[in-house]
C-alpha cells in the first residue's frame, strides 16, 4: 500500500488491513509520524513524540507475522493526554510544576491498552492540570483547531482531539471532569465519550477533581470508541471507586429520548442559533428513525454549573496541595520550608490553576463552607435523585454538547465566560452518568464549516446503550 | 460574599501561594465574577445539608495485606525527589532555633 490516509482511517479498518497485511504497523506508525512532523509545528497537539514507538510497531508486526489470535489493538498507534501516566515517560499535565516529572508507574488504562497491543505515539497538550475548555491554559502554548487554525480545539483534552482530527493518531485517551473529552470532540468533529463514573480506573490519572474525573476515548466513529472503551474499562483494586460495568450490561431497550426543553430555551449564557437548529434537526432525524421524544424537566439542571464550579475547585485545592516541591515536581529554594512551598507553588502553577486553588480554599473555609461546599454537595444529591426519576420515563437524555461551535483563540478572556462552555456537559459528571458526543453536522462561520456535536446520556452503568444510540445518530446525521 | 484584596492574600497564604500585586488586581476582578456566579446556588430550592447528604455512599477499604517487598519502589520514587540525601527526602527544619 503506497499511501495510508490516516485522516479517514478508522481503528476497525486499520485492524483489518494489518491482519490482511495490506500495510504493516511500522508503515502505519510512520504515516502518523509524518503527519505529526508536518502539522504539529503549527497545531501543537503533541508536547512530546515518543521515540520508542517504531520499535514497538516492529514488535507488533512480528506478532502479526506469527499469526493466530491478535489482541484487539495490536499495532494501533494512539495519542495520550499528558495527565495519564506511562511508566518512564514524562507526564507534565502541561504544567511547569511537572515539566520534568517521569511517571514511576503506568495508569491502569495504559496497562490495559498495552496488553491489547496499542502503541503510544506521544503525549498531548491540555489545559494545565485539565483546568479549562480551550487548551489555552497550557504552560506550553495553545493548541490550534486543525479544522480552522484561528480557533480553539476545545479543552481540556484539546491536544488529544487535535491529534486525531489532524490524522496523526487513530484514537486517543483524554480525561473528562466536566466535558473535557466531549466538548473538544464536538469542536473537532470526533466521537468523545465520558464513561459512567468508576467504569474506567482512575489509577495513574493525575487527579483534578476526583469525584468527577474519568478517562475516556476519542475516536472517529462510535464503533472505534466502543472498542477503546471495552479495552480500558473494568474494576481495579487500585481505584476503590471503580466498578465492573460489563456485568451490568444494558437492559435499557427503550428508544425514548428525553429533552430538557425548558432548560434549553433559557440556558445561562445562551445557545448559538445554528447549533440549536442542528440539535433539533438531529432530534427530528432520530424521531424519523423510530425514537420517541419527550420533554423532560430536571428542576435543578440550571444549578449544575455553579454546583460544579464549587465542588471542583474544592477538590482541586485539596488534590493540588501535594505539589509542594518536596517529593516530586518543581522545587524552588527559599530561606525557610514555608518559602520553599510558596516559591515552588507560585512559580509552578499557572494563573487558572492558582485561581481555582484559591476559589476552592474559599468555598471550604470555615465561614463559607455551609453556604458553598455544603450546599453544593447537598444539591448534587438532589440532582442525582431528579436524574433517577427521569430515567424511569426515558432511556436516554439528549443535549447539545456545547452551546457554540469552536470559538476563536483568545475570545474568552473572562473566566466565567469560559466556564459557560461546560453548561451542557458538567451535568453528566455531577450526576455520574455516561455521556457521549457524536458529530451531528456542521455550521458555517467565516466561510469555514465547523463541526457540531450531539450529546446523549444514559443511566449509570448503561454505557453500552450510548454506543447503540450513537450508531443511530451517525447513520441519521450522515456520517 | 467578600473578596477584597486582603481576603485573597489570606486565602493565598492558606494555599501556600504567593500573589504579586499585578496578579492580585486581576484576581480580585475574577473572584468577583466567579463568586457572583456560584452564589446563585443560595437561591436554589432544597438542598439542605441534613436531608440531602444521606446518599447511601460508603467508604471502601481494602484488606491490609500482601505488602510489596520493602524497598521495591524506593529507587524509582527517589529519582523524582528534588532534594535528597541517601535514601531520605531533604527538607528544611520546621521549628526555628530556640534562642
Amino acid at each position: 500500500m503506497a499511501t495510508i490516509d490516516t485522516t479517514s482511517l478508522t481503528i476497525a479498518q486499520a485492524r483489518e488491513h494489518l491482519i490482511r497485511g495490506d500495510f504493516s504497523s511500522v508503515e502505519l506508525t510512520e504515516a502518523c509520524r509524518a503527519v505529526i512532523e508536518k502539522k504539529n509545528p503549527s497545531i501543537n497537539a503533541y508536547l512530546e513524540v515518543f521515540d520508542d514507538v517504531l520499535e514497538k510497531a516492529k514488535e507488533a508486526d512480528k506478532q502479526f507475522k506469527k499469526g493466530g489470535e491478535h489482541p484487539t489493538l495490536l499495532g494501533i498507534p494512539l495519542a495520550i493526554k499528558d495527565n495519564i501516566l506511562i511508566e518512564g515517560n514524562i507526564a507534565s499535565c502541561a504544567s511547569k510544576m511537572l515539566e520534568h516529572y517521569r511517571a514511576t508507574y503506568s495508569a491502569t488504562a495504559i496497562q490495559k491498552l498495552k496488553k491489547a497491543g496499542a502503541l503510544f505515539l506521544g503525549r498531548t497538550n491540555m489545559d494545565e492540570f485539565a483546568m479549562g475548555a480551550s487548551t489555552e491554559h497550557s504552560a506550553y502554548g495553545v493548541t490550534k483547531n486543525p479544522l480552522d487554525e484561528t480557533r480553539v480545539p476545545g479543552g481540556s483534552s484539546g491536544g488529544s482531539a487535535a491529534a486525531v482530527a489532524m490524522g496523526s493518531a487513530l484514537g486517543a485517551l483524554g480525561s473528562d471532569t466536566a466535558g473535557s473529552i466531549r466538548q473538544p470532540a464536538s469542536f473537532c468533529g470526533l466521537v468523545g465519550m465520558k464513561p459512567t463514573y468508576g467504569a474506567v480506573s482512575r489509577s495513574g490519572l493525575i487527579a483534578m477533581a476526583s469525584s468527577f474525573d474519568q478517562i475516556g476515548p476519542f475516536a472517529k466513529t462510535v464503533s472505534d470508541s466502543e472498542l477503546l472503551f471495552h479495552v480500558i474499562a473494568g474494576k481495579d483494586s487500585l481505584d476503590s471507586t471503580s466498578i465492573e460495568v460489563k456485568g451490568q450490561r444494558s437492559d435499557v431497550k427503550g428508544r425514548t429520548i428525553g429533552v430538557p426543553r425548558a432548560f434549553l430555551e433559557s440556558v445561562p449564557g445562551g445557545i448559538d442559533a445554528d447549533v440549536y437548529k442542528n440539535f433539533n434537526d438531529a432530534l427530528e432525524a432520530l424521531r424519523g428513525a423510530g425514537y420517541t421524544l419527550h420533554d423532560i424537566d430536571i428542576p435543578h439542571l440550571v444549578d449544575v454549573l455553579p454546583i460544579y464550579y464549587i465542588i471542583m475547585p474544592a477538590e482541586v485545592s485539596s488534590n493540588l496541595a501535594r505539589f509542594d516541591g518536596v517529593r516530586y515536581g518543581l522545587h524552588k529554594e527559599g530561606a525557610s520550608l514555608l518559602d520553599d512551598y510558596e516559591l515552588s507553588r507560585s512559580e509552578g502553577f499557572g494563573p487558572e490553576t492558582k485561581r481555582r486553588i484559591l476559589v476552592g480554599t474559599y468555598v471550604l473555609s470555615s465561614g463559607y463552607y455551609d453556604a458553598y461546599y455544603g450546599k453544593a454537595i447537598a444539591l448534587k444529591n438532589v440532582i442525582r435523585r431528579e436524574v433517577d426519576a427521569v430515567f424511569k420515563k426515558v432511556s436516554a437524555i439528549a443535549l447539545p454538547t456545547a452551546p457554540t461551535p469552536a470559538f476563536k483563540l483568545g475570545e474568552k478572556s473572562d473566566p466565567v465566560a469560559m466556564y459557560l462552555s461546560d453548561v451542557f456537559t458538567a451535568f453528566a459528571n455531577v450526576a455520574g452518568i455516561p455521556a457521549m458526543s457524536v458529530p451531528s453536522g456542521a455550521v458555517e462561520r467565516d466561510g469555514v464549516s465547523l463541526p457540531v456535536g450531539f450529546q446523549v446520556m444514559a443511566p449509570h452503568f448503561h454505557d453500552d446503550h450510548l454506543f447503540a444510540i450513537g450508531r443511530d445518530i451517525e447513520s441519521v446525521c450522515g456520517k | 460574599m467578600t473578596s477584597g484584596k486582603n481576603d485573597i492574600q489570606k486565602l493565598a497564604g492558606l494555599a501556600r501561594i504567593r500573589i504579586s500585586e499585578e496578579e492580585l488586581s486581576s484576581l480580585e476582578k475574577d473572584f468577583e465574577g466567579i463568586l457572583g456566579y456560584i452564589s446563585q446556588i443560595q437561591q436554589a430550592a432544597g438542598g439542605t445539608f441534613e436531608a440531602d447528604t444521606k446518599d447511601g455512599l460508603h467508604n471502601v477499604f481494602r484488606e491490609d495485606q500482601n505488602p510489596h517487598e520493602s524497598g521495591k519502589y524506593t529507587v524509582a520514587l527517589l529519582e523524582e525527589v528534588p532534594k535528597k540525601e541517601k535514601n531520605y527526602l531533604k527538607v528544611k527544619k520546621i521549628l526555628p532555633e530556640s534562642k
